[in-house]
């Protein structure tokens, strides 16, 4: 438990800079966005109906879905500016997370700053173009003052959504608060959720307060508080940063979303660093996203899986043998893509029928074959999506598969059903820990109906020429075996003496006989 | 007789805020002299306030001309217009966030005097207006009703202009105040040599402090003379009746007024026995 707590103490530097700076430039973004349009809006009734209803909109659209959708455009912006200037944008990480949520901040301060202006007697107004103001005196001399308090009750709500909503970041890889969040709830490490979640709210409590105090003043016309609040704004940000000035780190390591993907990244991690090298992590990214990230050099390197690839990438639905299709894998990505396949970490974690030991025994199953015969009489358990997979309709053509009864469940329940006999085969994932743990038995594919999902360690164009990046992970080309790996994923996975993918990583390592750790 | 060009020339003016269906002014046509102290009377709606805002441009007349001094107001820069004429409101008007210094020197600030002069002049007008010093540091909430108009008056004339724009200065001031005020602010007309435009529709403030009285009905002016030519023209047969209405009403009351005084005298007396 403790150790848990130091492990999430120890990135807390990190998360909590990067969190800070990507809030900040959020909410300056939307203050310096909303504020002017504010202004032109409370002049013009039509853009005002306009401006509202589009940050209302805006508003509607889950946060999760506003990041990823900033993903396929700014590629698509970057596609043009590469081909019209010559340089490409980041589709990635900072980029389109700072976007998302300057857009999330406008509406709130939008609207009240439209409301602080419209809520100022217009006797007052009247009273500013009497006494001779010009326009532009009338804005800055009375509406600006007199809208303040207002305009400054949006901001408040506006930074408390942004600390809230930019842990989403983590799923486009940017790293913020919301790493702990999301690796947790993968690893359910819960004490890093609640670490995640606690010191998300407490920055936003404390940015809370300290605009509270500024608005505070906006409305008793105390300089003095208002000079207070943006003195600790100003340097509780600077001193947030600080970890960050130490130079960008040199190596961007990117990972899926799950176990195994976490342990491969912290693996590859302390390879590099015992190399000298600094290293930065991009957790968390969506199965469809890494790839085109590392196509576009936003990640460095990560670890992908060859019938991932054959049929997301190269659009393949053709099984062809391993080593050819790894070779058309390694040649396509090269030609296409600018990508290398630095090699096989020498696992599969491939789609699998398991069965348990005693069962497969009694029925005399070994191999699909086999089951195909018994399979009428047997209920099937899978994930929620195989049965929508073109896996599944591989195996039925080749073994013309048919099961009584075919069930769903999310993978922690597929498990459970498995182990109380609810179910008689499963859908497992062949590197997954709970394969061994709960002493399951992976039939054999004798047809090869399945592609191959070899663990393929991936190098972006921009190091493709890299050999200190080659050089440190060389060593881990042909060295992980599925036991291995499993035993390292079951560390993580398991719920009695878990274990962090940092830990399970130094166990990989060390039988590797890697590292002095 | 050979009288001096007017200081304000308000020519055939007509203003609609609906685009033509209905007028706040039609063909207006008012000169004010120089030195004089004019209010407006008549009925809400009958556009006295529209017509006043003519001369500062607060409103644009949709046909007609304003000169002031000699000038076509339409060929002047409205801010610097403004900065000219003072400017007192109804509601008082006063900047909620400024101090009372700030207020009165708002003007002053915005023609580019010094710090030293607006300082000075700020604490000329507090004495003119009869407020302590020690109150140019507050906020005008701080201040009573009475003491804010002070403070309005001292801001609308602090760039020392030559004209005052007054819109129902007094209306939301309890009677002793708004009598108080009044006088004080005619002593400062005279003193100052200003020419004063009050729009009104408190027909006593129009006769005890203006020297001239327009009455408005409908967009039209309907009567412009001295007080005590209008009081004499109440019973004259070509005397609208709404304007016999309008400025027989502070004689009537004042009649009222006495009766009761008289009665009242008499119960006491008796009383007393």
């Amino acid at each position: 438990m403790n150790e848990r707590i130091a492990n999430a103490l120890e990135v807390l530097p990190d998360y909590l800079s990067r969190h800070v700076l990507l809030c900040a430039t959020a909410l300056a973004f939307g203050i310096f966005t909303a504020l002017p349009l504010a202004v032109f809006a409370a002049r013009a009734p039509r853009l005002r109906a306009i401006a509202l209803t589009m940050a209302s909109v805006v508003q509607t659209i889950p946060g999760l879905a506003l990041l990823a959708l900033f993903y396929p455009l700014l590629l698509g912006i970057s596609v043009l500016t590469n081909s019209m200037f010559g340089f490409s944008l980041p589709a990635l990480g900072f980029l389109p997370t700072v976007l998302a949520l300057t857009l999330y901040a406008l509406l709130p301060i939008l609207r009240n700053a439209l409301a602080g202006l419209a809520g100022i007697n217009p006797a007052i107004i009247e009273a500013a173009d009497a006494v001779g103001m010009t326009p532009r005196q009338r804005l800055w001399r009375v509406e600006v003052p007199l809208a303040a308090p207002v305009a400054m009750a949006g901001i408040r709500t506006a930074a408390v959504w942004t600390i809230g909503a930019a842990t989403l970041s983590t799923s486009v890889g940017q790293t913020s608060l919301g790493n702990y969040i999301f690796s947790g709830l993968q690893t359910e490490n819960w004490v890093f959720v609640l670490f995640g979640c606690a010191a998300a709210a407490a920055l936003a409590l404390l940015v809370d307060q300290l605009l509270g105090l500024i608005e505070a003043g906006a409305i008793h016309r105390s300089h003095k508080r208002i000079a207070l609040g943006f003195a600790v704004l100003a340097l509780g940000t600077g001193l947030a940063l600080v970890p960050l000035s130490g130079g960008t780190p040199s190596y961007r390591i990117g990972a899926k979303n799950f176990s195994e993907q976490f342990i491969l990244a912290e693996l590859m991690t302390q390879q590099l660093e015992a190399q000298g090298a600094t290293t930065q992590r991009q957790e968390g990214l969506g199965s469809a996203i890494a790839f085109r990230a590392l196509a576009n050099s936003d990640i460095d390197v990560y670890v992908d899986y060859s019938g991932t690839l054959w049929t997301n990438v190269m659009d393949r639905r053709d099984v062809p043998p391993r080593g050819t299709m790894i070779e058309e894998i390694t040649r396509h990505l090269a030609e296409r893509h600018g990508v290398v396949v630095l090699g096989s970490l020498g696992f599969e974690n491939a789609y699998a029928l398991a069965m348990r030991r005693g069962r497969a025994r009694e029925l005399g199953i070994n191999t699909i074959e086999d089951l195909a015969r018994h399979a009428s009489r047997l209920t099937f358990g899978t994930d929620l999506e195989f049965l929508s997979r073109p896996e599944w309709a591989a195996l039925r053509q080749a073994y013309g598969l048919e099961f009584a009864i075919q069930r769903s469940f999310s993978p922690t329940f597929m498990y459970r059903a498995i182990e109380d006999g609810s179910v008689d085969v499963i859908t497992a994932f062949s590197s997954d820990g709970r394969i061994a743990a709960q002493d399951l038995v992976v039939l054999a594919d004798p047809k090869s109906a399945i592609p191959s999902y070899d663990a393929l360690v991936l190098i972006s164009p921009k190091r493709a020429k890299d050999t200190r990046l080659a050089g440190a992970l060389v060593p881990l080309i042909g060295k992980i075996s599925v036991e291995r790996m499993r035993e390292a994923n079951l560390m993580v996975d398991r719920d009695i003496d878990k274990k962090s993918p940092k830990e399970a990583a130094q166990f990989l390592a060390k039988s590797l006989g890697l590292s002095g750790n | 007789m050979n009288r001096p060009a007017p200081l304000i020339a308000i020519e055939h003016v007509a203003k609609s805020h609906d685009g033509g269906r209905t007028f706040a002014l039609r063909d207006v046509t008012l000169h004010v002299e120089a030195g004089t102290f004019l209010a407006m009377v008549g009925a809400s709606g009958a556009g006295k306030t529209t017509l006043m805002k003519c001369i500062n441009r607060l409103v644009e007349p949709d046909s007609g001309s304003v000169h002031v001094d000699g000038k076509p107001v339409s060929k002047l820069d409205a801010p610097t217009l403004r900065r000219s004429i003072g400017y007192v409101f109804q509601g008082i008007g006063l900047f909620p966030h400024m101090s009372v210094a700030e207020n009165i020197g708002i003007t002053p600030q915005l023609l580019g005097w010094s710090p030293p002069d607006i300082m000075a002049r700020t604490r000329e007008l507090l004495d003119l207006v009869e407020l302590p010093q020690s109150y140019s540091t507050r906020i005008p909430a701080a201040l009573s009703g009475g003491q804010q108009q002070r403070v309005a008056v001292a801001r609308a004339i602090a760039a020392r202009p030559r004209i005052v724009l007054m819109d129902e200065p007094f209306g939301a001031l309890d009677p002793l105040t708004r009598d108080t005020i009044g006088t004080a602010y005619r002593a400062l007309h005279e003193r100052l040599a200003l020419t004063t435009v009050m729009v009104t529709h408190d027909m006593q403030d129009a006769i005890l402090l203006a020297d001239r009285i327009t009455v408005m009905s409908a967009g039209h002016i309907v009567a412009n003379d001295t007080p005590i030519s209008l009081m004499g023209s109440i019973a004259a047969a070509d005397t609208p009746p709404e304007v016999a209405a309008l400025l027989a009403m502070p004689k009537r009351r004042a009649e009222r007024i006495s009766a009761i005084m008289t009665r009242d005298t008499e119960a006491t007396g008796r009383s007393h026995e």
